[in-house]
């Protein structure tokens, strides 16, 4: 049980452990990037001087830059294995895909958790707000449960590196595009053309955010509520439904996304595409 | 690792076939095939050293790839220690080490780094991992004070001997070794051979290597087979290569008998 998948599992994160604190300045220079970018983000609403804005724009900040590095680090860590080459070394392991996936979404939630937190502290910095009332804890347990089905996709997504090298980092890059577009990350889906708003849909960020967004107490607001309004964030028992879409999401997405990656991986061992030289 | 029927062979090839396709032309509808095994079948027996050789691109690193489950063959039965593929493609897995011509590793990660990654991976606890690896890493004559240092840094023959460490750590009782010493200066070399030879005596492993050294073919290995265009072409001792061939020494019988003009490895290490 521990040699066939607790150590194997934990090799994995040993790895990006490693692999993140040889490449620690690009780790600062990505937090800092993802802090100063919500902070401008979060600062329009500080401009126009409307509270449930302010709040709606920090909400999509936080949720995405946590979502957006989970599924980014998951998909990477294929494409970052077939640069190297040592993807074939990985696949000839002993190592079921399941516990080799799941030590890598274990090292890519972590990072993503360790970004947030950083985010959060940079807004608290930067952005002069405050969230008495809402239900933190409830935010937390969406954002866990949003965890699951995000990781789902972000073994779908690392499928495509292992097809095709070339085009399978850009192809994770414009799928993460088209999420952070139809999921309404700092609008209503309502303003998008109508043809794209059925997208939304499918994207686990949309009921992610509707219901921190009840759960903040932001719907509740008025329109250009003064930065001192009182907020009354919703119990979890009134963001039920989206629970229960984010669960069977992520019920749905993260055995599609084994199956999936199984799948590729017999095609690329098919048709050799999982060599690199020599 | 023990086996029950240690004299049974250690690897039964029958006629393996791979084809890899290429599309290419409008809407990619023109397939051009490229038959890199077509069809091959041997036998190594149980703690033979079994080498392959043959021309640049005659599908030796293919073969290897078919052997460490790392291609899916369209054609014939591998089995391996008593197992088949793709069967057991798991316990197979468990029992065999790599070595390919590319030192593939995280290259920012230290050797340490690599080395307790790999085998963790295989289920070796970081601490035996370690020692291991220190004690595999002297005897290849690797200076144990760049253990920690990144691979980057780090020589291509250096980093070979940390592939051929990879390959040892788990102590596998069949080593697929694909040009394990190209590239290597002639005492790393003679590293690597005299290693080989020890591990070999001390456990009793079963190795198939690839190589375009004669002499290392020679030294090593217990039968040759000559593989052209996918097909083995001779396949005895080095002696009964060269009887074969009615040559003086291997390097002629091999170029006689695989009809190519042999790229030396001047040539090979080029690509790099
Ligand atoms: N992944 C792949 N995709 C497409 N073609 C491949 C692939 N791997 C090998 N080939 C082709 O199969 C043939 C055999 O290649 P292979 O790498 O097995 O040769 P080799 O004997 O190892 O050569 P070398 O001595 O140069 O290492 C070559 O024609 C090569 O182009
Ligand atoms: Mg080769």
């Amino acid at each position: 049980m521990i040699e066939r998948i607790f150590r194997p599992m934990w090799a994995f994160i040993f790895r990006d452990f490693h692999l993140n604190r040889r490449y620690f300045s690009w780790v600062l220079v990505f937090t800092f990037y993802a802090v100063v970018n919500s902070a401008t983000v979060a600062l329009i609403g500080v401009a126009t001087n409307d509270f449930k804005l302010l709040l709606n724009l920090i909400l999509g900040v936080v949720l995405w830059s946590y979502l957006a590095a989970m599924f980014s680090e998951i998909a990477q860590s294929i494409s970052y294995e077939r640069w190297e080459g040592t993807l074939e070394y990985t696949f000839m392991a002993p190592v079921s895909r399941l516990v080799h996936l799941t030590g890598v979404s274990i090292s890519a939630t972590g990072y993503a958790l360790m970004r947030v937190v950083l985010v959060v502290f940079g807004l608290m910095l930067l952005v002069p707000f405050h969230l008495g009332g809402a239900n933190l804890g409830g935010i937390m347990v969406v954002m866990i449960v949003a965890s699951v089905a995000f990781v789902g996709l972000g073994l779908m997504a690392a499928v495509l590196p292992v097809m095709s090298p070339e085009h399978g980092g850009p192809a994770t890059s414009i799928f993460q595009g088209l999420m952070l577009l139809v999921s309404g990350i700092y609008y209503p889906v309502k303003v998008l053309p109508t043809w794209l708003q059925p997208f939304s849909m499918f994207s686990p960020a949309t009921y992610a955010l509707k219901a921190c967004r009840k759960l903040l107490g932001v719907d509740a607001l008025p329109k250009g509520a003064s930065f001192s309004s009182q907020l009354h964030g919703a119990s979890l028992r009134d963001v039920l439904p989206e629970l229960g879409i984010l669960l069977i999401m992520g019920c749905v997405l993260i055995p599609l996304g084994l199956f999936i990656f199984n799948r590729a991986e017999h095609w690329a061992k098919k048709t050799g595409k999982l060599k690199r030289t020599g | 690792m023990t086996f029950s029927n240690t004299n049974s062979p250690a690897i039964i090839v029958e006629d393996l076939k791979k084809v890899f396709r290429k599309r290419s032309g409008f809407m990619k509808s023109k397939v051009t095939e490229q038959w890199a095994l077509k069809g091959i079948s041997f036998t190594v027996k149980d703690r033979e050293t079994y080498g392959v050789l043959g021309p640049n691109g005659s599908g030796k690193s293919t073969l290897i790839r078919v052997l460490s489950t790392l291609l899916i063959p369209d054609g014939g039965s591998v089995e391996i220690l008593g197992h088949t593929l793709p069967k057991d493609e798991r316990w197979i897995r468990q029992n065999i080490g790599r070595v390919s011509v590319d030192a593939a590793f995280y290259k920012k990660l230290s050797a340490r780094e690599n080395l307790l990654y790999a085998a963790q991976l295989y289920g070796i606890k970081p601490g035996v991992a370690q020692k291991r690896a220190l004690e595999i890493l002297g005897r290849l004559g690797l200076k144990l004070k760049r253990f920690n240092d990144p691979l980057e840094e780090m020589s291509r023959g250096m980093q070979q001997k940390i592939s051929v460490a990879r390959a040892l750590l788990i102590n596998p009782p069949l080593l697929l070794l694909d040009e394990p010493t190209t590239g290597l200066d002639p005492k790393s070399r003679r590293d690597v051979q005299t290693y080989l030879e020890e591990i070999r005596k001390e456990e009793g492993t079963t190795i198939v290597l690839t190589t375009h050294d004669m002499a290392e073919a020679e030294r090593l290995c217990d039968r040759i087979a000559f593989i052209a265009h996918g097909r083995i072409v001779a396949e005895g001792t080095a002696d009964e290569l060269k009887l074969k061939a009615d040559t003086e020494n291997l390097e002629d019988a091999f170029i006689k008998i695989t009809g190519e003009k042999f790229n030396d490895e001047k040539e090979e290490g080029e690509e790099e």
